[in-house]
């Protein structure tokens, strides 16, 4: 059987929302899964459902081959024996205790020596040697976070879950560690869920990503297949008029950046903290079309191609341009119109490269 | 001064701390966790001693554990005398008077202590008992230390529980508040300036202590 996380989460809250969510994904193919959805679909649920600490009403959850949870066999496998590291949303570090001590609290069982090196070895991947004898209250936004996950991970967790990682820190340091975070949960050599409801955090971490809405879990696939493809209209109003392409790195000048995604080039401004890979993003609204004897224009980006596909929505139209890659462009209908954008047609997609958002993707 | 009273109030005030200590965490632990839909009856009764005239109390442990009861003759059987005018009598009344004075600031306490710390125990593998005495118990600690030392001022200024069960026994039962009440009867007003002098000292200082430490955390991470 392949190794798998599988749940099916039913809880109804008294005057709120009920939610119903099953999904199912395999634990190999990128360790990262991102529940991403607005506020109030059920992220946090599933989440808690899967650490144990609330108990679905009905339903099942099983991770690896092993039951967790079965209401109907009366099974819930308590939090202690499920082997999860949970990172809480503002780090719950224990104040009481030092970092240290923080880090050991969860292989307290193991003997002297081996649980000393287990801590030393966490510190120095987690850059915390120096910072062992302070207590939490000491440390900033971003230490915290690193001796918590460095925390939950001590006990050698099989499953690593993580509650709106980024959403205590603040807006500069939370850019700052979106990177680092990918590449300590890249490394971290288990498989991890993340909970937020921020889309650039969901490219910039996950490799897996799996849309809730309205109680339930509508798609799950790969992050940039969810963002191009959205199986419904709910999954693309929660993931957003968004074209997200991955994209290599080609060039630098003059605080641009040149990258390859699909057969396009594209340029773009530097976010910095670019690595070699990234997702270049373009809100659909961004993308003007023109008729390919357009003038001169300040869009840096002009890709020639023809109308792949179209679909009215309301006073909007949404086409899709195959230009050396599926560009979609949210244009009016007046507008479709008189470009006679019908499928076939040969257009110019203009991007400026201040509207192309670049989404590191470090490893 | 009368120092065999002020021995026997502070052996029995501190005697009911610590006793209440043990007793009183678990009540006040489960009334924090406890999701039992009857639960408001528990602490009703927990709540009961500040309402009731301590006669009413002491009256039903005289009926309930005296001589002529079951319960009494059991008592008797195992503590070698009977219940009323004996100092364990007067300790079991005190426990029992003071004991939402203990439980309140207790559950207080451990229901301030962030939910969210107890669940990463319980996720990093940690037993919810050992969560208690690792997690919560250290970081609501001054609270406790406030029940605690509540419990014991109060203990120290009962006087109708300890005169109805215990009656007036020099070095026995005769504690300061009734040591004040045998001054005033016998018109010692001198002895009884003293005497209650010394109490008030005593429970403003406590009392003092009590809000002092819920005012100002001890330590730096008691801030949040």
């Amino acid at each position: 059987m392949e190794r798998a996380l599988s749940f099916d989460v039913v809880r109804r809250f008294p005057g709120g929302p009920v939610i119903a969510a099953r999904a199912e994904w395999p634990l190999e193919g990128g360790p990262v899964t991102v529940l991403f959805g607005p506020s109030g679909a059920g992220k946090t649920t599933v989440l808690r459902a899967l650490a144990g600490l609330d108990p679905p009403d009905q339903g099942t959850i099983s991770f690896d081959g092993q039951v967790w949870f079965d209401a109907g066999r009366a099974i819930d496998v308590p939090s202690q024996a499920r082997g999860v590291g949970l990172l809480f949303q503002d780090y719950a570090l224990f104040p009481h205790l030092s970092v240290r001590a923080n880090l050991a609290y969860g292989v307290r069982r193991a003997a002297t020596p081996e649980r000393d090196a287990r801590i030393a070895e966490l510190a120095e991947r987690f850059g915390l040697s120096e910072l062992l004898d302070r207590r939490p209250h000491q440390l900033s936004g971003g230490q915290k976070q690193r001796v918590a996950l460095a925390r939950a991970l001590a006990p050698r967790p099989r499953l690593l879950l993580l509650d709106e990682p980024l959403s205590a820190l603040d807006a500069p340091t939370r850019e700052v560690l979106r990177g680092e975070l990918r590449h300590l949960l890249e490394h971290a050599g288990v498989p991890a869920v993340v909970v937020t409801h921020d889309r650039i955090e969901a490219l910039a971490l996950g490799d897996r990503l799996a849309v809730l809405a309205g109680g339930s879990v509508r798609q799950v696939g790969p992050v940039h297949e969810v963002f191009s493809a959205p199986a419904d209209v709910e999954v693309a109003r929660v993931v957003g008029t968004e074209n997200v392409f991955p994209a290599r790195v080609l060039g630098r000048s003059d605080g641009l950046v040149e990258v390859r995604a699909g057969q396009a080039t594209i340029l773009a401004v530097d976010p910095g903290g670019l690595a070699e890979e990234a997702y270049a993003c373009v809100r659909a609204e961004e993308v003007v079309l023109e008729s390919l004897d357009g003038h001169d224009s300040s869009a840096r980006n002009r890709l020639a191609g023809t109308v792949a596909a179209r679909r009215d929505e309301g006073p909007l139209v949404r086409v899709t341009v195959e230009c050396g890659l599926p560009l979609v462009a949210l244009v009016t209908r007046a507008s479709a119109e008189r470009l006679r954008l019908v499928a076939g047609a040969r257009v110019s997609a203009a991007v400026k490269a201040s509207a192309v958002r670049l989404v590191p993707r470090n490893s | 001064m009368d120092f065999a009273a002020l021995l026997l109030s502070g052996e029995l005030a501190g005697l009911t701390s610590a006793l209440l200590v043990l007793l009183g965490l678990p009540i006040a632990w489960w009334l924090v966790v406890s999701r039992w839909r009857w639960k408001f009856l528990v602490e009703a009764v927990v709540a009961l001693p500040i309402v009731l005239p301590p006669t009413v109390l002491g009256f039903y442990l005289l009926t309930g554990l005296g001589p002529r009861s079951p319960a009494g003759r059991l008592f008797a059987a195992v503590a070698g005398h009977p219940f009323p005018f004996s100092f364990t009598g007067l300790v079991i009344a005190s426990v029992l008077y003071s004991l939402p004075f203990a439980v309140q600031p207790f559950a207080g306490a451990l229901a301030g202590v962030d939910r969210r710390l107890v669940e990463a125990s319980y996720t990093l593998g940690v037993s919810p008992l050992a969560t208690f005495f690792r997690v919560t118990l250290p970081l609501a600690w001054p609270g406790v230390l406030a029940g605690a030392v509540l419990t014991f001022a109060h203990t120290l200024g009962e006087f109708g529980v300890v005169l109805m069960v215990g009656g007036n026994i020099p070095g026995r039962t005769r504690t300061l508040s009734v040591a004040i009440f045998d001054h005033v009867e016998a018109l010692e007003y001198g002895a009884a300036h003293r005497t209650a002098g010394l109490l008030l000292a005593i429970s403003f200082a406590v009392l003092a202590l009590v809000y002092g430490l819920q005012r100002r955390p001890f330590f730096r991470w008691n801030e949040r």
